[in-house]
């Protein structure tokens, strides 16, 4: 049995720690000690056992597996070198490590392993799929957002208060302390007795209430790209507001970008997008893009009652190929799914495209906004009281039965 | 009390003996936790045997298995302790009466007769047989303030109740904990665990499980499941058939007395492989039949 306590493998392990680090995976100092700990119980015997040990020590979500087995392989490559560490004569072994690189190797840790040649090494990978999977099927563009003043940014935080999805916040099953509760405290009951005597009076506590999960789904394709600016500010709104917010965009391809809009500084999370989506004001499948959401996402996100709030025009380049059916599952995998549509320019417009006549049927509320200038007039329309019978949503649906 | 096993392949052998063929490097997960006394996190689609995992722990090892099934506002009264309050009402009614003084009554109600034990605070008795299995299934069902609340109970395996104080576990459980990451669990608590994705078997190992799960079952009729299954995980579905699909498919087919895949068998039992109307209606028919002509072919090239 090899020593593991030896000095070159703490040194290795570290500096592979270290490159995983730089790579974007969360390994900080403690995770170098358990390493240690684990590879000492498992031994140096068998390449697959220390990897696998290294594994399930460093890994912590299944898209980091990528990650880790591409370092594993360049930083551990030599097969000999976990014998030259039984024999504790090993050279450093990341100069080496660097020197032949494969050429697969993702960029992003390549950028971890040569810190000097790339700036960010915190790159996404989303970044990296733009790079590899270019379609010329796709008008793929930059975008520039101009900055926000420092007015625009406190009406923008004034406004974002205001906002009242037309959702009810949602009973948990958490109970508080409440005076006209429907249940029995117990517990509280019979701390107040131990500390009184006499006359047990009787606590009361009721559910706690907490908005449900937003999903937000926003098209940013030509006919949207007018309204990109206020959209985006309105989602880093959202997201800074409250927990539990998810944020998407689409036009040809479908971005997750919740993570850039986690920004607290709105300028820079914006420019994060920015970089991150590739597909600015070109064409829209939204049907292509609701699927993919729904095979990848629904099932993660929208699982604790979300509501879904899409932000499209409806204007689809697939003429609502296939977007009919899915927008049936999103329907029915959402509590609520909202669609707010900023085309529609006077009263009493129908939904004439394909597109919107796919996507009509299937949606709890429809928000048109006629003229849409700033966050707030947004806000303003989201936070309308629930539509009655006779808007539009729901008059277009009577007229279209009726037509049936 | 069975010991531990020593090395990674007696753990394997250990998971083998109880009927659970796992890969290497999954024994290599469940070595770390159990040696090293660590949480292990279980990660994964529906139904590729993750609970299993720890069911397995507790009847291979002869431990007690305490089972805490997540959802959402579970909360301390359900999952850890409970006092029992009826009781201690007339305590100290009786008390009352007996008109002992406010100090002696508080000491009785307030002991071990009145606490309700529940998953969590159970799993930290010590046990004759040795340590329990603690299994924490579907974690992603909860919120996040029951997750902040595991991270006490994990690291230090203590929990603390105002009334008496901290409780420690003088040999700390064997904790499973399973996700199906409907939601992503925090990094904070997964730290604190090995972490392993439990994936869909390759076909091999399928084959092996279904011979130990469902016996009765012809080697053809084995393999062209497997082979069937193997190729629909290839396709675009909304879910995804897992091991216990295969499994119940298996045995729906054999109550069928079916010897030999068929197109008209296959359509009859899909139900019992699929779980979306969608996947059903894209392979109902002549897309079923398409796949097991692909399998037979390849079994057949594979035969000669």
């Amino acid at each position: 049995m090899p020593d593991a306590r030896s000095g070159s493998l703490l040194a290795n392990l570290m500096h592979f720690a270290r490159a995983l680090r730089a790579a974007g995976l969360p390994v900080g100092p403690g995770k170098v000690i358990d390493a240690v700990t684990a590879v000492r119980e498992i031994g140096l015997t068998d390449r697959r056992d220390f990897y696998w040990t290294l594994h399930a020590v460093f890994v912590n979500r299944p898209d980091q597996r990528l990650i880790f087995d591409q370092a594993f392989h360049v930083f551990w490559r030599n097969p000999d070198l976990l014998k030259k560490m039984m024999g504790l004569v090993l050279p450093e072994l990341r100069v080496e490590a660097e020197e032949d690189r494969g050429a697969a190797m993702a960029r992003r840790l390549a950028e971890a392993l040569h810190p000097n040649k790339g700036e960010d090494a915190e790159s996404e990978e989303t970044e990296l799929d733009a790079a590899m999977t270019f379609s010329d099927r796709e008008q793929l563009r930059g975008m520039d957002f101009e900055k926000m003043s420092l007015e625009e940014l406190a009406r923008a935080k004034a406004a974002i208060q205001k906002l009242r999805l037309p959702v009810q916040d949602v009973p948990t099953r958490r109970f508080a302390p409440d005076r006209h509760g429907a249940r029995a405290d117990l517990r509280a009951t019979l701390r107040a007795a131990l500390r009184s005597g006499g006359l047990i009076e009787l606590k009361r506590r009721s559910p706690r209430r907490r908005p449900p999960p937003l999903v937000v789904l926003c098209d940013i394709s030509g006919s949207m790209s007018r309204y990109s600016r206020i959209f985006l500010h309105f989602m880093h709104s959202v997201t800074n507001d409250r927990d539990r917010v998810h944020t998407f965009v689409f036009g040809t391809r479908l971005t997750n970008i919740t993570r850039y809009l986690r920004h607290r500084d709105v300028d820079l999370a914006l420019e994060r997008v920015a970089e991150a989506v590739v597909d600015w004001s070109g064409g829209t499948r939204i049907g292509h893009c609701l699927g993919e959401f729904n095979r990848l996402w629904s099932r993660r996100l929208l699982g604790q009652g979300a509501i879904v709030l899409l932000i499209t025009d409806g204007l689809d380049r697939d003429a609502g190929a296939g977007l009919a059916h899915e927008m049936d599952r999103l329907h029915r995998s959402c509590r609520r799914l909202i669609w707010l549509n900023p085309l529609l320019r006077y009263e009493g417009f129908e939904p004439r495209s394909l597109g919107m006549k796919a996507m009509m049927p299937y949606v709890n509320e429809f928000r048109p906004v006629h003229n849409l200038e700033s966050l707030e007039t947004l806000i303003e329309v989201l936070s309308a009281p629930l539509a009655r019978r006779g808007t539009a949503a729901s008059g277009w649906r009577q007229n279209e039965e009726r037509a049936a | 009390m069975t010991s531990l096993p020593v090395t990674v392949t007696d753990t394997l052998a250990l998971l083998g003996s109880a009927d659970y063929i796992a890969d290497r490097s999954l024994a290599t997960a469940v070595h770390l936790a159990l040696h090293l006394k660590r949480p292990l996190f279980l990660e994964g689609e529906a139904g590729v045997g993750k609970t299993e995992i720890a069911k397995v722990l507790a009847t291979a090892l002869q431990r007690r298995l305490i089972r805490l099934q997540c959802y959402e506002g579970l909360d301390v009264a359900s999952a850890v302790y409970e006092w029992d309050y009826a009781r201690q009402m007339i305590e100290i009614r009786l008390a009352e009466a007996a008109e002992e003084g406010r100090s002696e009554i508080e000491g009785t109600i307030f002991s071990d007769r009145f606490l309700i034990k529940r998953p969590l605070l159970q799993a930290l008795e010590p046990e004759i047989e040795g340590p329990p299995v603690l299994l924490i299934d579907e974690l992603d069902r909860t919120d996040e303030p029951f997750e902040a609340y595991l991270l006490e109970l994990l690291s230090d395996f203590q929990v603390t109740i105002p009334e008496i104080g901290t409780i420690r576990a003088d040999q700390p459980p064997i904790v499973v904990i399973t996700s199906n990451r409907t939601r992503e669990i925090h990094d904070a608590l997964k730290r604190r665990c090995f972490y392993y994705w439990v994936d869909y078997p390759t076909a091999a190992r399928e084959l092996e499980i279904l011979k130990r799960k469902a016996p009765g079952a012809g080697e053809s009729l084995s393999r062209e499941v497997v082979g069937f299954v193997q190729k629909l995980r290839g396709m675009d579905l909304f879910k995804l058939p897992g091991i216990a699909e295969t499994i119940d498919w298996t045995e729906a087919l054999m109550q069928l007395d079916v010897l030999e895949l068929t197109p008209h068998a296959i359509n009859d039992t899909l139900g019992v492989l699929l779980k979306y109307q969608d996947d059903i209606a894209r392979l109902h028919g002549s897309e079923a039949a398409r796949l097991l002509e692909q399998v037979k072919a390849e079994a057949a090239a594979a035969g000669r």
